[in-house]
């Protein structure tokens, strides 16, 4: 969604058709948006029935409210994420409404999904600053995962949406959220626009976290930094866990193929260093 | 806890345009080095005594230690590998207060790099290290391949903690630790850390981190967790790896600044002024900067807050 060329449908399927073997157990396949808003994922309905659904593996898809949660189910989706955030400016910016009313929207999302028995994951953006408010209170974070905890979601991804988080951010955050969230529902998603995103994830790998969001070959950029990177890479960070000894059950070599192929298709680079360190040793 | 300080160690003028592509001139090297004396970092490495037949792009060395301007409170070492080195570092031409020497944890590095095995390259450092005793000149030891080498592959602590104790024993006032070719993660630095930590004080350490596969900042905030509170690194994130066509090499000082700025750790450096030498000697090389923040802040008008 985050990349400036957009990808045909036969392409987008054959890269979660790769994920799918490398060990990798979710997979965020796509989003169930108006194509007016996101033209990048239009495919929606044809990406979801078009991947191999391999047992073991996990498809959520994006429904920012309920006529999203239809199409989704009707699509076949068996797990599905709502985007919150802790930001009032960011909120309106992004989806034209205050906190409080997309919380109420997603109360709609919980409750069908809740009927049809299909887990919700919840993402709480700009939780270490905003490209609107700057500085995010921590309180506010916890407030908003704590709402969404609540209200159903099983897992609350905090997201570093625009990398500006460090350690030292990231642990006073984390700190503040695990008094309302357990942290085993906890995950993070950081950004790496300043570089920061690993030894931000360290610090929450430390403080307990144990789920933790990533994107192939660093795909996405910053939509607020113009040619700053934004995620940060998934094999960076399978390379890290694999030096802590800590178990992914992820395959690096299969990961860093399928960034290859991703990255050919988009006509650029990998934003990923293991990947362009391996490339000669 | 995590120190209060930390000395940032800069090697962009060194081991940085050592390691690019382009060589700059003289005259741009004296820039960069003057425009970082301003920043606040409090030891810039200036340059490298070693053959022009084999380092030509420090050839400059006596040129670039005459023309920058020396501020208060900042150091200027430069490489010296052998005796002949430093004598002509510490001539009046070239008036070096500060030296280094460089050792290596795996022989094979050694032999490739300096042509000689460990021990032979210890006997070397050791004839430094003695005339620099007799001139009150502080000398630095580096140790290459702490957290792997390009050549054996994996290296044992016990030989980091070896070498780092050789240097040290022989009057080096700190040992920095290179992850030559950044294959070192927080689990491999843990494992290396403590064994050195056995043999050195922890106020005799240092780390250089390279950021060939992403891990740096996560491998500095290792070290500083363990109490290690000096870090090297280079403006721009200068200088590619010479072991992996295209990667990356030094971890980048704005990055690291940054970080520690958030941890709320004293650096004395200001960071736009960091950006801003960045940012010349990145126009002057004709080449992107590798630091993700100085990226960023581009868009961010970060300076102008």
């Amino acid at each position: 969604q985050n990349e400036k060329n957009v990808v045909p449908t036969a392409v987008k399927v054959n890269l979660i058709n790769m994920l799918s073997e490398t060990g990798l157990q979710v997979i965020e396949a796509t989003s169930f948006v108006s194509p007016k808003w996101v033209p990048q994922m239009a495919d929606h309905t044809e990406v979801l029935q078009g991947i191999n659904k391999l047992p073991g593996i996990s498809y959520p898809v994006l429904t920012p409210n309920l006529k999203g949660f239809q199409a989704a189910v009707a699509a076949g989706a068996k797990e599905v994420s709502i985007f919150g955030a802790a930001s009032e400016l960011f909120t309106r910016k992004n989806i034209n409404c205050s906190i409080e009313e997309s919380l109420e929207r997603f109360e709609e999302v919980m409750k069908a999904a809740r009927e049809a028995n299909i887990p919700v994951r919840g993402y709480v953006s700009c939780v270490l600053g905003c490209p609107y408010e700057g500085k995010i209170s921590a309180a506010k974070v916890a407030e908003v995962s704590k709402k969404m905890y609540s209200m159903g979601c099983y897992e609350i991804s905090l997201g570093d949406t625009i990398g500006v988080g460090t350690p030292g951010s990231m642990r006073d955050m984390l700190a503040v959220v695990m008094k309302e969230v357990p942290v085993g529902a906890l995950a993070v998603h950081c950004h790496d626009t300043y570089g920061q995103a690993l030894a931000n994830i360290l610090v929450a790998l430390q403080m307990g976290v144990s789920v933790v969001d990533a994107s192939v070959a660093g795909l996405g950029g910053c939509p607020y930094a113009k040619g700053a990177s934004g995620n940060v890479a998934t094999e960076d960070l399978v390379y890290m866990l694999n030096g802590l000894g800590i178990h992914t059950g992820v395959d690096l070599q299969k990961l860093m193929d399928t960034g290859t192929f991703i990255c050919n298709a988009l006509n650029r680079k990998t934003n990923s260093k293991v990947s362009q360190a391996s490339c000669r040793l | 806890g995590l120190p209060e300080y930390i000395k940032i160690v800069e090697v962009g003028p060194r081991d940085g345009l050592q390691n690019e592509k382009v060589i700059v001139p003289t005259d741009t090297k004296i820039e960069l080095i003057n425009q970082l004396s301003k920043t606040g970092l409090p030891a810039i490495e200036v340059t490298s005594f070693v053959s022009s037949k084999w380092v030509p792009q420090m050839a400059d060395h006596k040129e670039v230690m005459r023309g920058i301007e020396r501020y208060p409170g900042v150091q200027y070492p430069v490489l010296t590998p052998n005796l002949q080195g430093f004598h002509s570092a510490v001539s009046i031409a070239a008036g070096a207060t500060e030296v280094s020497v460089f050792g290596a944890a795996s022989e094979s590095f050694s032999k490739m790099n300096i042509n000689c095995s460990i021990e032979e390259s210890i006997e070397r450092f050791e004839e430094v290290t003695k005339s620099a005793r007799n001139m009150n000149i502080p000398v630095r030891g580096y140790v290459s391949c702490a957290l792997g080498c390009p050549y054996e592959g994996n290296v044992v602590p016990d030989k980091v903690a070896e070498i780092s104790k050789r240097l040290y024993s022989m009057g080096c006032y700190e040992i920095s630790l290179g992850d030559t070719i950044g294959v070192g993660t927080p689990g491999s630095m843990k494992k290396m850390l403590e064994a050195v930590m056995k043999e050195i004080p922890l106020s005799a350490l240092a780390v250089h981190c390279h950021d060939t596969y992403g891990q740096a900042l996560a491998n500095i905030l290792t070290a500083i967790q363990m109490g290690v509170a000096v870090v090297d690194s280079s403006v721009a994130g200068l200088g590619g790896c010479p072991y992996a066509k295209g990667a990356t090499g030094n971890v980048a000082t704005e990055d690291v600044i940054y970080m520690l700025n958030g941890l709320g750790i004293n650096t004395g450096v200001n960071l736009c002024a960091v950006m801003e030498a960045g940012n010349f000697i990145c126009t002057a090389l004709n080449k992107k900067t590798n630091s993700k923040v100085a990226q960023a802040s581009f868009n961010f008008s970060f300076c102008r807050l």
